[in-house]
């Protein structure tokens, strides 16, 4: 399959099954939501070594937040639900509890209960209050810009993780363009993130790694300048692989974005030096979920 | 369908109990069955039919119509789900102990009325009585949860030992207004009278009226722009109530903390 100059491998990008939740933070404005929420979803690219992965899923106008002010949905995956409950306590407790005129609530209310405030609410050292409200459960905790408003729980859900798509140029300012033409659109579909910086990895793994300790290391046949030492899959003119990562609720959600990701990739063509897309197949190593790119694009 | 309907067809001598004609009570009984339910009345037992003509069908949307309905006690006692209805005034004790559901009362509630009431909503368009949401003397309970909204004026100690819910008095509010409040809500946009907030442990008191005079156990934390207080009055836009009216006005507050005689963790909020 060839769009626009552009190889389709005939090819899958293999996921796991991942645990998620979305929480809301709204502040004064969008600059203060902002704030919290790349605090809160930083260092939470793979859970590899981060503990979950989280970003920020779109901004929200006042009209679609609870408090009626602008704010932004953000999405946090882990591998088990303990492992994201505890994710989601240390960063909302370190970066939206911290972060000037913030307001936290739940963004999901399907799935098992979660903690949100639950426990953030004794910083207030005997001073929170509680109130019900819709027959949810806020704390309101004394700090000393006023008072930080938080939702008792939020909700939890199965998710998958780990959806991606690798692509291929001629050189890296041209991958990179690809790849943010990528983002860009996929930004606007709801229940994916892309966890990575700025949405991008240029450090693809594959499984295991020749020193034991080790679970992943450099994904060596996509490594150009590993051409003439490795097993390669690249040809003479890749000089510059780029990978995009995506988890998502669901298999649909992620199918999706992979879709309108490598239309807009399709769509610079090979007249901008984009030659190939593929994806991150492990051999059944990895997971279950598998997506398939010529089926998605099909 | 249409309402089962009750009109009162005696002025009765003695105050009755009619607890017993609630939705869940009467749900798939005929006609002779729900007539031969008893009510107290005094030391006495009635018929229904001795007491109500009965008319309509649907046991889920009862009414109550007559000239003498103040008479009427308990009117919603324990009301789980569906809708009760008068047309006039209600007796004491009116939706004590309410668990669902909703009770519309058009005229005015004598004393205890949502009376350690759990959930639900209760409407008086007129005025409310003494004891409004509180426990009952001896109890240490009062209303546990559900929205009471009257729209005329409330009487003294509403709210006594209040744990949770919402109380809005679209008029004025009488004296120890949230007596032994443990938690919830009450908000008057008129006066209220004398030491609000007494004994008060936790719960918050939304005065949209300055205070003639601030309690003395009541000490003041200054003025305020609370984010939760949009988020509570939206809460209540399902209502029928001007509260709901309030969502996008009111933020600012002067804050009274108290009853620092007590535990101290409840609040005054006085709009500015």
């Amino acid at each position: 399959m060839i769009i626009n100059g552009v190889t389709i491998d005939d090819t899958f990008a293999e996921a796991f099954p991942m645990r998620a939740t979305r929480v809301i933070i709204t502040a004064q404005n969008l600059k203060w939501a902002y704030h919290a929420a790349h605090a809160m979803t930083g260092f939470a690219t793979s859970v590899i070594a981060c503990g979950c992965e989280a970003g920020i899923e779109r901004e929200l106008a006042p009209e679609e937040t609870p408090d009626g002010r602008p704010g932004v949905a953000a999405m946090i995956f882990a591998m088990g639900g303990k492992g994201l409950a505890k994710q989601l306590e240390t960063r909302a407790g370190q970066c939206v509890l911290t972060s000037p005129t913030s307001a936290l609530f739940a963004g999901m209310d399907e799935g098992d209960k979660i903690a949100l405030g639950k426990n953030l609410r004794y910083f207030g050292d005997g001073f929170q209050s509680s109130k019900s409200i819709g027959g949810k459960r806020y704390w309101r905790v004394p700090v000393m810009d006023g008072e930080f408003l938080t939702e008792e729980t939020t909700g939890m859900v199965k998710a998958i993780g780990g959806g991606n798509f690798l692509v291929l140029a001629e050189s890296q300012p041209q991958a990179l363009a690809a790849c943010e033409a990528a983002i860009d659109a996929m930004k606007k579909l709801p229940n994916v993130i892309m966890p990575f910086p700025g949405g991008v990895v240029r450090s693809g793994s594959k499984v295991g790694s020749k020193y034991r300790t080790l679970s992943a290391s450099t994904n060596d046949a996509f490594c150009p300048t590993l051409k003439g030492q490795t097993a390669t899959e690249l040809s003479p003119e890749i000089e510059s692989v780029m990978e995009i990562v995506i988890d998502g609720l669901s298999e649909a959600d992620i199918s999706q974005a992979m879709r309108v990701g490598m239309q807009a990739v399709c769509e610079l063509g090979s007249a901008q030096g984009v030659h190939r897309i593929s994806a991150g197949n492990y051999g059944g190593k990895l997971g279950p979920f598998l997506f398939h790119l010529r089926q998605i694009l099909a | 369908m249409t309402a089962l309907t009750f009109t009162l067809k005696i002025e009765p001598r003695q105050r009755i109990d009619v607890s017993p004609l609630i939705p869940q009570q009467l749900d798939g009984k005929t006609v002779a069955e729900i007539s031969a339910i008893e009510l107290q009345s005094g030391n006495r037992k009635l018929r229904v039919d001795e007491v109500f003509t009965t008319s309509g069908s649907d046991s889920r949307n009862i009414r109550f119509l007559g000239a003498a309905t103040a008479k009427l006690d308990f009117i919603g006692k324990g009301l789980t789900e569906g809708e009760i209805q008068v047309e006039g005034n209600v007796g004491s004790y009116a939706g004590m102990y309410m668990k669902g559901g909703r009770l519309l009362i058009s005229g005015n509630t004598d004393a205890y009325a949502a009376c350690e009431m759990k959930s639900g909503e209760l409407t008086i368009d007129g005025d409310a009585g003494d004891y409004l949401g509180a426990a009952l003397p001896g109890n240490r309970k009062g209303m546990q949860g559900g929205i009471v909204i009257v729209r005329g004026n409330a009487g003294h100690r509403v709210g006594d030992h209040m744990r949770r819910g919402s109380i809005l008095i679209e008029g004025n509010a009488g004296d120890y207004l949230g007596t032994r409040m443990v938690a919830g809500t009450i908000g008057v946009l008129g006066t209220v009278g004398a030491n609000p907030g007494y004994a008060m442990r936790r719960g918050t008191l939304l005065l949209l009226t300055a205070l003639s005079q601030v309690p003395a156990t009541f000490n003041d934390c200054g003025a305020h722009t609370l984010g939760f207080l949009p988020l509570l009055l939206k809460g209540y836009r399902g209502y029928r109530t001007r509260f709901a009216e309030l969502a996008g006005t009111v933020k600012r507050v002067r804050r009274y903390a108290g009853d620092m005689a007590g535990l101290g963790k409840g609040e005054i909020l006085v709009v500015l």
